[in-house]
Formats: C-alpha cells, sequence, structure tokens
C-alpha cells in the first residue's frame, strides 16, 4: 500500500497474536492464535476504510491493535505519521487526541454514574484542553451537533436510548477534533431507522471535519453506505481490498463473492431471481490451527492443490484492487451455484472445521472465560478423536 | 371466526385465500405492570397464517413482536403479565386452555428456537441429552429409541460427525452448529407451528444463509407453518410468504411479502424500508431515516402511535392523526394498513419515494 | 483432569510452603521478645537466655523453620540438652511451654468441638438458606417473599454477640428451657451434647441462613430469566423439572463455592460463638493462646487454619468442575 506521509493512519503488516498455552503439568506456550496477521492498511483524511468480516475474522482485534487498546505483536502503526507501536500508555495520550474510537454498545462504553455532560466533559479535561467559549459550552455545542438536546446535559446514560448512547459516544469520540476515528460496528445494535440516522450523521461530521474512519463491520450494506474504500478479513488476514464500487461490483476474491451473494435483499423480487448465490458450508476453521496455504480454501469453491501449499500474497490486480487469491474470479465467470459439499461430509478428517475451538471474537480478543458464569470456564476443544486431555486453552493477553 | 367489537371488520385479518387458517390471533392483548404503569406491550393484535406457510412479523425493539410471539407460544408469565384476546390453533384456543394442556402442545405442536442459541441452551447438559429430554417430555419411548432418534435429526439439520457431537456440551460447538441443535431440539417431535425468533440475528452472514435455507428445507419436508420474528426485512424477503409490520405493539401493516414490498402503504413500513442501506440499488448520497426514536410503551401518543415521527400526517385534514387511533383497514383484498390517510394518498406516497430511492445516488 | 489434579496439588503445597514460611517471619519480626514473655516476675537475663534455649529461638530463623517443618513430618524433640527433654511426636506443630503440652494435642482436643459446632451450623444453614431463598424466588414479590426477605435482613444486620447473648438470657436465664452449656463428647452423653449444641448452631446457622437466602434467591431469580430456561419451558417440561433440573442445577453452582469457603472458615474456629457458650473449641483457644502470647500455639494454629482453607479452596474448585462441564477442561 502507499507510504505517503500524509496518510492519517498507516498501517503495515500488522500482527496481534496470543498465546495459546498447553495444559500438562506445566503450562508452556504451544502456539499462538494468530487474531491479525500481516494486515496492512492506509487511510486519507477525510476517507472512509471499511473493514469487514465475520465474527472470528480478527476485525476487531485489528482495530483495536492499532489504538494500542491491544498491543500488537509485531508490525507498524503509523497515526498522522508518527510511530506509535513502541510508545509508552503515557506517551500516547497526545496520539488519543488524533485518533478516538466508537464502540458496537454504546451502553458499556459510558460510565453509567457519570451525566452526559461529564462523559464529554472528560476528553477536554483529560487532555486539558480549553475549546473557545469554555469547556461547558464546547461540550453544549457538542450535543447540539450531533443530535442531543442540550438540555439534558445532566442526564445519566440509562436515561436515554440506544440511538442516543450512541450520540454521546460520538460526542465525545469527535470532541477534541480527532483526526481518525476508529469506529466498532456502530451500529450494529441499533434499529433499522436509528442505524440509518447515525450513519448519516457519521457522514455529515466527517464532511464537516475531515475526519478519517476505520469502520469496522459485518454489515457489507452498511459498510457500502458509509466507505470509500473496503477491505474484507478471514482468519486475521486481508483477502481483498479495493475502492468500494470496485468490491460490490467486480469482485474478485471467492470469499467477498460468497459473503456478498448471502446478504439478504430486502426485495421479494429479485431475490427469487438471484440465482447464483454462493453457500458457504461450515464456519470459520480454528485460529489456533488455520489452514495451510490460503486460509480460505477449506470453504472455497475454486480451490486447488496449490491453495494448500502456497499462501497467495495481495497483489493489486487493478489500480487499488488488491487481492490474495490464486484463482480470483470475476461476477460473470461464477458457476451458477457454487457450493462445497466435501464439508458436510461426515469425513472426520474433514469435519473439523465446524467446529471451534474457541469462541471466536471473544477468544481472540483475550476474553477466554468469559462464556460461562462459573469460576475460570473455558471453551474446550472437541478436537478429532474427543482428545481433550492434551488440548488447548486459551491465556488472556496483555491488554 | 368471531369478530372483534372495536374494528368494524367483518372477521380477522385474514390473508390469503384459504377458507380456515391453521393459527389466527385474535385481539391479543399483553399487559404488564411496572413502576411506570401498566405497559402495553401487545395491544390488539389480529392476525392469520395458513398452513404451511410463513409469517414474519417484523418491527424494532418494543414494537411488541417478540411478546406477540412468546404469548402465542405460551411462554409469557401469566403471574407478572396479563393476556386476553384468543389464539386459535388448528381449531384449538389456547389462551384459555390449562397450563397442563399448553405444556403438552409445547414442544409437540408449537415449537421456539431464540435468538441466541449459546444461551438458548443449557450449559451443563450434553446437546444429545438436552434433545433426548424433548422428545421423552412428549413420547413415551426408551433412552435408547430417543438417542437413535436424535442422532438421526442432528445429521438431518447438517451437523458433521453428528455420533460425536451428540455427547458434545453446548460451548463445544460454534455459534452455527449451536442454531442447527437448537433447530433439531424445535423439529424433534414433528410440530404444525414453528416459531422463530430473530433465529440468525447471533450469526454471520454466511452461517445466517446456511440456516436460513435449513430453515426452508425442513418446513418443506415437514410441511411446518413458520412464524418468523425479526428485524431484518432482508431475510423478510428472503423467506416469508407474508409480513405483518408491528409497530408501538400493534400491526400496523400485513400483506403478502410481494404486495408489502412493492407498494408500502403506512408511512413507517416505507420509512423502514428506505432506511436500509441496500447492496441492490444504487447509493444513495445520503440514508432516509424515519427520524426521531420509538415511542416509550408508557407514555404512547394519543392518536396515531407514528405520528410524532411521520412526514405524511399534515396531509390529513383536521386533526385526525393527533387524536384518533387508526384502526387496521383492507386497503385492498389481503392488504391492511392502519393509517389514517386515503388509499389514493398512500399509494402515491409510496410511488414517490420508490422513484427516488431508485433514481437516488451515484 | 489428572494433570488438573496434580497441577492443583503441588500448587496447594506451594501455597502452604509460602504461608508457613511468612508466618513464621510475621511472628520473628514482631514486637516482643517471646522468651522474655514466657519468663515469671522473678525474671534475670540467664533465665531468659535459657528460656530462649529451651524455645529454640536462640537458632537462626532458617534453622528454626527447617526444624518446624520437619517436626510435622518426623517429630521433634525440644531441650534436648537440657535433663528433661520434651518430645513432640509427628505431626509435630510445635511444643507450648506454657501449658507443658505439644501444640498438636491442644489442637486436637479442641478441633473436635470446632467440628461438630461448624458441622451442625453448616447443614442447618444450607437447608434453611437454600429452602427459604428457592421458596422466596419462586414467590417473588409475594408476601411469603418479603417475609423472608425481612427476616433475613435482620438476621444479617444483627450483630453475633448481640443476638448470642439474647440466646443465652431468654432462653438459658430466664426462661430456663436449657441448661448452662457445658460442652460433652457426643459419644459420651449425647443428649447432653445437643443441649450445649442448639443454641451455639442456632446462632452461627441464623447468620449465615439469612445471607444465603438473598445469595439463594438473587441466583435462582437470575437463572429463572435465563435464556435456557425459557427453552426448557419451550419444550413443555413440567415446571418443576424446569425449576429443578434446568434452572436449579446451575443457579446453586455457584453456591457451592462459597458455602465450601464459609465452611472452612468455621473449621478454623467460631470465635464469638465459642465465647460466648464457652465452647472449648479451637476459636477460643486461638483467643487464649494470643492472650497468653503462646507464640508456638499460635504459629500452629493460624498455619492449620489456613491449610484447612486452602484444602477448601481446591475441593470446591474440583466439586465445580464436577458440576459444571465448562470448567472440566482448564
Amino acid at each position: 500500500m502507499t507510504n505517503q506521509t500524509s496518510d492519517v493512519l498507516d498501517v503495515t503488516d500488522l500482527r496481534t497474536y496470543f498465546p495459546v498455552r498447553s495444559r500438562g503439568l506445566i503450562p508452556r506456550t504451544i502456539g499462538a492464535v494468530k487474531a491479525v496477521d500481516g494486515v496492512s492498511l492506509s487511510l486519507d483524511a477525510g476517507e472512509t476504510l471499511g473493514l469487514v468480516g465475520e465474527s472470528g475474522s480478527g476485525k476487531t482485534t485489528a482495530a483495536r491493535s492499532i489504538l494500542m487498546l491491544v498491543r500488537p505483536t509485531g508490525g507498524s502503526v503509523k497515526i498522522d505519521g508518527e510511530e506509535i507501536t513502541d510508545l509508552s500508555a503515557r506517551k500516547l495520550m497526545p496520539i488519543r487526541r488524533k485518533a478516538q474510537m466508537i464502540f458496537q454498545d454504546p451502553y458499556n462504553a459510558l460510565n453509567p454514574r457519570h451525566t452526559v455532560g461529564a462523559i464529554i466533559t472528560a476528553p477536554f479535561k483529560v487532555q486539558k484542553v480549553v475549546p473557545p467559549g469554555g469547556v461547558k459550552k464546547g461540550v453544549l455545542e457538542l450535543m447540539e451537533r450531533v443530535g442531543l438536546n442540550p438540555e439534558h446535559y445532566n442526564r445519566y446514560p440509562n436515561e436515554f436510548s440506544g440511538g442516543q448512547r450512541q450520540r454521546i459516544g460520538i460526542a465525545r469520540a469527535i470532541a477534541l477534533r480527532p483526526k481518525l476515528i476508529v469506529c466498532d460496528e456502530p451500529v450494529s445494535a441499533l434499529d433499522v431507522s436509528i442505524q440509518a440516522q447515525i450513519l448519516n450523521l457519521l457522514r455529515d461530521l466527517q464532511k464537516e471535519f475531515g475526519i478519517a474512519y476505520l469502520f469496522v463491520a459485518h454489515d457489507l450494506a452498511v459498510v457500502r453506505q458509509i466507505s470509500h474504500r473496503v477491505a474484507v478479513m478471514y482468519l486475521g488476514k486481508i483477502m481483498e481490498t479495493a475502492p468500494r464500487e470496485l468490491i460490490y461490483s467486480r469482485p474478485l476474491h471467492p470469499y467477498t463473492h460468497s459473503l456478498l451473494s448471502a446478504v439478504p435483499v430486502p426485495d421479494p423480487k429479485r431475490q427469487a431471481h438471484r440465482k447464483s448465490r454462493i453457500v458457504l458450508h461450515g464456519d470459520l476453521p480454528s485460529p489456533i490451527d488455520p489452514p495451510s496455504g490460503c486460509v480460505f480454501r477449506t470453504r472455497c469453491f475454486q480451490a486447488q492443490e496449490r491453495c494448500a501449499v502456497e499462501v497467495p500474497p495481495l497483489v493489486e490486480l487493478a489500480p487499488g484492487h488488491h487481492v490474495a487469491c490464486h484463482f480470483p474470479i470475476a461476477v460473470e465467470d461464477l458457476p451458477a451455484r457454487a457450493e462445497v459439499q466435501a464439508l458436510t461430509a461426515d469425513d472426520p478428517q474433514e469435519a473439523t472445521p465446524d467446529v471451534q475451538i474457541v469462541s471466536r471474537e471473544e477468544a481472540a480478543d483475550g476474553a477466554a472465560g468469559a462464556a460461562g458464569k462459573g469460576r475460570g470456564a473455558q471453551e474446550e476443544a472437541l478436537d478429532e478423536g474427543g482428545a481433550a486431555e492434551e488440548g488447548v486453552s486459551l491465556n488472556k493477553p496483555r491488554a | 371466526m368471531t369478530a372483534t367489537s372495536e374494528e368494524p371488520l367483518s372477521g380477522m385479518p385474514i390473508v390469503g385465500s384459504a377458507d380456515r387458517p391453521f393459527l389466527s390471533v385474535n385481539d391479543l392483548h399483553v399487559t404488564f405492570p411496572t413502576e411506570d404503569g401498566l405497559v402495553q406491550a401487545v395491544d390488539g393484535v389480529s392476525l392469520s397464517v395458513e398452513r404451511g406457510k410463513t409469517l414474519a412479523i417484523v418491527g424494532e425493539s418494543g414494537s411488541g413482536k417478540s411478546v406477540t410471539a412468546q404469548a402465542i407460544m405460551g411462554l409469557v408469565n401469566r403471574k407478572s403479565a396479563t393476556v386476553t384476546g384468543e389464539i386459535w390453533l388448528d381449531g384449538q384456543e389456547l389462551i384459555n386452555l390449562p397450563q397442563r394442556e399448553v405444556q403438552e402442545l409445547m414442544g409437540m405442536e408449537i415449537a421456539m428456537i431464540f435468538q441466541d442459541p449459546m444461551s438458548s441452551l443449557h450449559p451443563f447438559y450434553r446437546i444429545g441429552d438436552q434433545i433426548v429430554e424433548a422428545i421423552r417430555a412428549h413420547r413415551s419411548i426408551g433412552k435408547a429409541a430417543a438417542r437413535r432418534e436424535t442422532l438421526e435429526m442432528l445429521q438431518h439439520v447438517g451437523i458433521p460427525a453428528a455420533e460425536r457431537r451428540i455427547d458434545a456440551y453446548p460451548h463445544q460447538l460454534s455459534g452455527g452448529m449451536r442454531q442447527r441443535v437448537m433447530i433439531a431440539m424445535a423439529l424433534i417431535n414433528s410440530p404444525q407451528l414453528l416459531i422463530a425468533d430473530e433465529p440468525t440475528t447471533a450469526l454471520d452472514v454466511t452461517v445466517q444463509a446456511q440456516i436460513l435455507e435449513l430453515i426452508a428445507r425442513l418446513q418443506g419436508e415437514f410441511g411446518t407453518t413458520v412464524i418468523l420474528i425479526t428485524h431484518d426485512l432482508g431475510i423478510v424477503a428472503d423467506v416469508a410468504d407474508d409480513v405483518a409490520v408491528m409497530y408501538g405493539g400493534r400491526i400496523v401493516e400485513l400483506a403478502s411479502t410481494t404486495t408489502l414490498y412493492d407498494l408500502p402503504e403506512m408511512p413507517y413500513t416505507l420509512g423502514l424500508l428506505s432506511s436500509v442501506p441496500r447492496m441492490d440499488q444504487k447509493l444513495p448520497e445520503r440514508l432516509d431515516p424515519i427520524r426521531g426514536n420509538p415511542p416509550s410503551p408508557i407514555r404512547l401518543p394519543k392518536g396515531c402511535v407514528f405520528q410524532p415521527r411521520c412526514d405524511y400526517w399534515q396531509r390529513v385534514p383536521g386533526e385526525a392523526c393527533l387524536t384518533v387511533r387508526p384502526d387496521l383497514l383492507e386497503s385492498d383484498p389481503d392488504h391492511w394498513v392502519r393509517c389514517h390517510l386515503k388509499v389514493e394518498e398512500r399509494k402515491q406516497i409510496a410511488r414517490d419515494v420508490k422513484q427516488i430511492l431508485a433514481g437516488g445516488g451515484e | 483432569m489428572f494433570a488438573y489434579l496434580v497441577r492443583r496439588v503441588l500448587l496447594m503445597l506451594m501455597l502452604l510452603f509460602l504461608l508457613s514460611v511468612s508466618v513464621f517471619l510475621l511472628f520473628a519480626i514482631l514486637p516482643g521478645d517471646p522468651a522474655r514473655l514466657t519468663c515469671g516476675k522473678a525474671c534475670t537475663p540467664a533465665i531468659i537466655e535459657s528460656n530462649r534455649h529451651r524455645l529454640g529461638l536462640d537458632e537462626p530463623p532458617l534453622t528454626q523453620y527447617v526444624k518446624f517443618v520437619s517436626g510435622i513430618f518426623v517429630g521433634r524433640t525440644f531441650s534436648a540438652d537440657s535433663p528433661q527433654p520434651i518430645k513432640c511426636d509427628a505431626p509435630c506443630l510445635g511444643y507450648s511451654f506454657n501449658r507443658q503440652e505439644q501444640v498438636m494435642s491442644l489442637i486436637a482436643r479442641s478441633a473436635p468441638v470446632t467440628f461438630f459446632l461448624a458441622i451442625g451450623a453448616f447443614v442447618i444453614w444450607i437447608v434453611v438458606g437454600l429452602a427459604l431463598g428457592i421458596f422466596a424466588a419462586l414467590n417473588r414479590g409475594r408476601w411469603g417473599d418479603r417475609l423472608i426477605m425481612g427476616i433475613s435482613l435482620i438476621g444479617y444486620s444483627m450483630p453475633s454477640f448481640f443476638l448470642g447473648l439474647l440466646l443465652v438470657f431468654f432462653v438459658i436465664i430466664k426462661w430456663q428451657f436449657l441448661p448452662f452449656p457445658a460442652y460433652v463428647a457426643p459419644w459420651e452423653n449425647p443428649f447432653q451434647f445437643f443441649q450445649t449444641m442448639l443454641l451455639p448452631w442456632i446462632l452461627l446457622a441464623t447468620l449465615y441462613a439469612a445471607f444465603y437466602i438473598r445469595l439463594t434467591r438473587n441466583q435462582v431469580l437470575e437463572v429463572l430469566s435465563d435464556d435456557y430456561v425459557r427453552t426448557a419451558r419451550a419444550k413443555g417440561l413440567p415446571e418443576r423439572t424446569v425449576v429443578v433440573k434446568h434452572a436449579l442445577r446451575a443457579g446453586l453452582t455457584p453456591i457451592v463455592t462459597a458455602a465450601g469457603l464459609d465452611l472452612a472458615g468455621l473449621l478454623g474456629g467460631a470465635i464469638i460463638s465459642e465465647n460466648i457458650f464457652s465452647l472449648p473449641g479451637l476459636g477460643a483457644l486461638a483467643i487464649s493462646s494470643i492472650i497468653d502470647s503462646d507464640l508456638p500455639l499460635i504459629t500452629g494454629i493460624t498455619i492449620l487454619t489456613a491449610a484447612i482453607i486452602i484444602f477448601a479452596n481446591l475441593v470446591v474448585d474440583l466439586l465445580y468442575a464436577v458440576v459444571d462441564p465448562r470448567v472440566r477442561v482448564i
């Protein structure tokens, strides 16, 4: 990707691995979950890059690694030209003025004991910035700008609906006029009508302040609405990245094809006519033991022998259109109805992709054991032949 | 069928042409007492489904769609909520049925699958045992036979290496696999009615496609009637025969899927359809969302519940939208709409909006 | 599972080691000279020195510690070079010169009292706590629930010594339903044993039951609204099966943890109850050893009590792994 210094965000070969420990008498590191494995991307001012993927693709971990909320294992992250991977928490403080984050669940991301005013005031206080006209005036203006009633300054987050809470989160994020906002599934918890309001708000703010968005989402239609460019992730790697028009009209990676064809369209006539639907079978393979060669090959209708041996590099097939595939395929060449039957067969060798060792994103984000109420409940590997004794468990990464 | 007294309907909204619907709900009310007063979660819902068909109930959070489904299923806790109205399933009324008989129907005649397959399966029991329990709750067959049947069903819903997975615990399976287990458990007693409450919301889009295909396939095989609760208009277009749109505890529009997507008449439906970012149309510069927020179920507007968010209420002469609750009326055969606007006006609005949507953007 | 067990046991031993070291260090740096304290009024430096030697306190701390640990396994002899050596059999936790007795036999005499006290109270509080808690949860918001919650709040907030004194005053002194407590072993005089233990049991059980009612009620209420309980209902299972097999199985599991640790804590001595009812248990022994500055006895009781809690922790974790399949893999 480009290496211009003008980029707001420049990520090169980002890798975030979580150690996997064995369960013997003496636990030792026996491998790593490569949650993010060699991701490179860049963002210009005022641009939106959509980062798309299923759960377990590593998109959320990538987003958090970029803001050093999860420390990456390797690679480089430059924000506004400054390398930040080696910075201590204290030295990151000035960077946080430039790069902010919006979360999926606005409720969990807001302190329930703080008033809306206090929440939006916090960035000014922490960074010791006083906007023209004073902090209070600045906060009231922000509230107005994101569509909150300034009279609600003294209310608490629980008095607001989901959409309004997301507006609070947005006001907090834009308070210091950052150059970059990482949005982690910002609308997926919201109702349809509210979702559209928030998307419009984000777009307006971008135009007004020239903010760059890294927009992480699983909903392809939403991403299409807001992004200038789109990157598709699968099992920690970028499969395809291209300008929006290209990726939706001329996708080349088989995975992108299957993602696009799986999205239901709210039009019964078109649904009925859509014959060339690619149905992916099985689930994401385990990120602890990803397939050799191309990580997507176990579910790919294009897969051939070469895919098991050689990792396909991300190459530029058209201007700005990068694809990591040995056998890219254009829309018009798609088979009428592509399916991969092998994976549903009761062949124990092929059956494992359906089972996951870890609960996807959760584990990749290091929240191993969060699934259970029990003390230290952990996800179990139901590996081949039920050999559970020497399985693996995930350890919390340093966060 | 008895006619409801408040509504000037000759019968109930019956979509489709069958003489006697398989399931019909008549003037269903569900009321919860809360600290802030009574909440009318469901306020006079009437609908019907033909045998073997799929009815989708669409709505946003708080619209009452899930409570409606749970009321049909018999899952609304009668200790804390009041349920009135009639629910007829294949000639049998359910609301006034004794609890014992309701239990006999649940899991046997009516089954349900839920949004989150992880939390819906008991974490302490093996999936096979949980399905066996569902069989033996209704049929007196031996454990070995029930287990054989379970294994067959697990294979049938596409669980690879089912003979091994049958002894797995839920946390050992992926989200998609867990939802397949839930489906296997729901269909194990060949119920006539399957209620699917947001069955794919927690799943990835590729897995979502698999699960929807599975439900459609099994529906074809077993002749099951399906009620699909969802907020996703894309899924509805994909699988439903008829759609009921709910807002503020009421059905605001009820039609066949093609009719509803072709020419939605209720401004709310129209707003929903134009709020969704779509992959099949030109990209609009901005989305055209419904403004404002859904109403609080405790303080519903006096007139039309949608009026505060409606762009067209001023076209209705007088103040009807502010003061009078509109009724659900038949605007065309099998197309029911709850709106004060004149039919012709509504149709014109829908045509105009669709025109803009289709032509907008890049 | 076996590897897990072995690892947990190793971990437990390591904890015990660290614990004993820190207890030793703690008493080594504590102000006051234990040898001085053993010496009566007519004290001379010579006597102090000889006492210090008898106690083994003149040796370096490391040697003291090694001797202490080896005493646990093979026994040891105090004042070996004096005319009257004191033999202390394995497992030897030390020798109390104040009381002229082995620490182990002092503990062995007190432990059964505390054991019976704790177990009896445990049974009562678990039965009462779970039963009332479940009942309250299933009848949430009705008068039964409110009554139980109100009573448990009173029990919860009542200081134990106050409740104990009330019981003694009314039941024993004023109404004379029960004689003054005088502990005997149950095998010597079961009737007197029960007469003595009844009030202490009630006192302890009241305090814990009040807490367990609330804990149980909250747990059960939480699982009753869980999705899998709804699934169980949707299967058409009878309400009793839904509650017992699906809700309680999951809801009561965390209580295993709390109960196990609470029981372990009690086994180390119930200081207030034992004192109020003059029960010669571990708690009473601990108090008097502190009053007398009986260092060997304090050390012995501290280490033993901590060991019980560490062991109970292990048992609880293993129990949990048996009940909750999600834990087994670790």
